[in-house]
């Protein structure tokens, strides 16, 4: 197996993994963001904007974590560094 | 018209014009279509501004605007907020207006370029200090760094950085994913669900600049008014 088979096979590899292994805890912690600013805002609905504000910006925060995911498998597949090292090299 | 392809992660890649070391690229452009449609649109409508009760339905709809930026960031930051209007203001109608163009067809977003998304974000970067030196002083600003022991100053130094870094990226990745969902939807249903990402595209594109104003808001904001909130406990 040449180099670039084998980058090409960890890339995507590590794409895929990155992706499904980088969302999980994101997700559960948005749900649980938005779990808890529901029930606040059930419980007290004059506060409905503050809480909302709030909860987009914690949102935007735990998401940022599933964006370097998916940013970092992004540049795996689409712009790869080592893969284009390799075919300089050869080429 | 496709003028960003599948494999190019932003339009930086997209060489339109190249004269010696000059690059236009379609970031570039698209910056300059965006900021051409900012600034002439509201010179038309403040050349002719009344104080009548029959305003233009242009004047209204600029006032609607300013207003409800001025409302947003008095209530974060319970204060006058003529100071920040025109910095907030600009990022907010910015990144809304080049995210709301999505829908143009052949434009591609210069926020979906990490550039564009960096040089904001470095922006708000220079921004915090510049706004808390001005409110409370350099010595006072620079005490907030060796806050609670000196040996938090570099966590401190690294908290600004990151933060600069999580601006940029979130903003870069929300936009460039849209585009490239929408561009793997095409070659998969090419029809109906396009169409749908596209409408949910416009209203994360808002939400985004939505988010990013308030976030320079805030971390503004934490900026000035640390030391008077320490104040106003202690009485």
């Amino acid at each position: 197996m040449d180099s670039v088979t084998l980058i090409a096979m960890a890339s995507i590899l590590t794409a895929g993994l990155t992706m499904a292994i980088g969302s999980i805890a994101p997700a559960l912690g948005e749900g649980k963001a938005a779990q808890n600013a529901l029930s606040a805002i059930a419980q007290q609905p004059d506060e409905r904007s503050s809480i909302t504000r709030t909860l987009f910006v914690s949102l935007a925060m735990i998401e940022s974590i599933a964006i370097y995911c998916f940013v970092i498998s992004m540049i795996l597949i689409f712009a790869n560094p080592f893969w284009e090292h390799v075919i300089t090299q050869g080429g | 018209m496709e003028i960003l392809l599948l494999n190019q992660i932003s339009p930086d890649q997209v060489v339109l014009l190249q004269w010696g070391f000059l690059r236009i690229t379609a970031t570039l452009l698209y910056t300059w279509f965006v900021m051409g449609i900012l600034i002439l649109g509201s010179w038309l409508i403040t050349r002719k501004m009344s104080s009548d009760v029959h305003a233009s339905r242009w004047q209204n709809l600029l006032e609607e605007v300013v207003s409800t930026i001025r409302n947003q960031i008095q209530e974060i930051i319970h204060d006058d907020p003529g100071d920040y209007l025109s910095f907030i203001g600009t990022l907010f109608l910015f990144i809304g207006l080049s995210n709301l163009l999505l829908i143009v067809p052949g434009y591609v977003s210069p926020t979906a370029s990490l550039t564009t998304t960096s040089a904001l974000a470095i922006c708000v970067f220079i921004a915090v200090p510049l706004y808390g030196i001005t409110k409370q002083g350099i010595v006072h600003y620079l005490k907030e760094y060796f806050q609670p022991t000196f040996i938090f100053f570099p966590f401190h130094i690294m908290g600004e950085i990151t933060r600069t870094l999580a601006l940029a990226v979130r903003l870069f990745g929300n936009m460039m994913s849209h585009d490239k969902v929408i561009a793997i939807l095409l070659a998969v249903t090419p029809l109906f669900f396009p169409i749908i990402m596209h409408a949910l595209g416009l209203l994360i594109g808002l939400v985004q600049a939505y988010i990013f104003a308030i976030l320079a808001m805030v971390y503004i904001a934490s900026a000035t008014q640390a030391h008077e909130k320490k104040d106003g406990k202690e009485n």
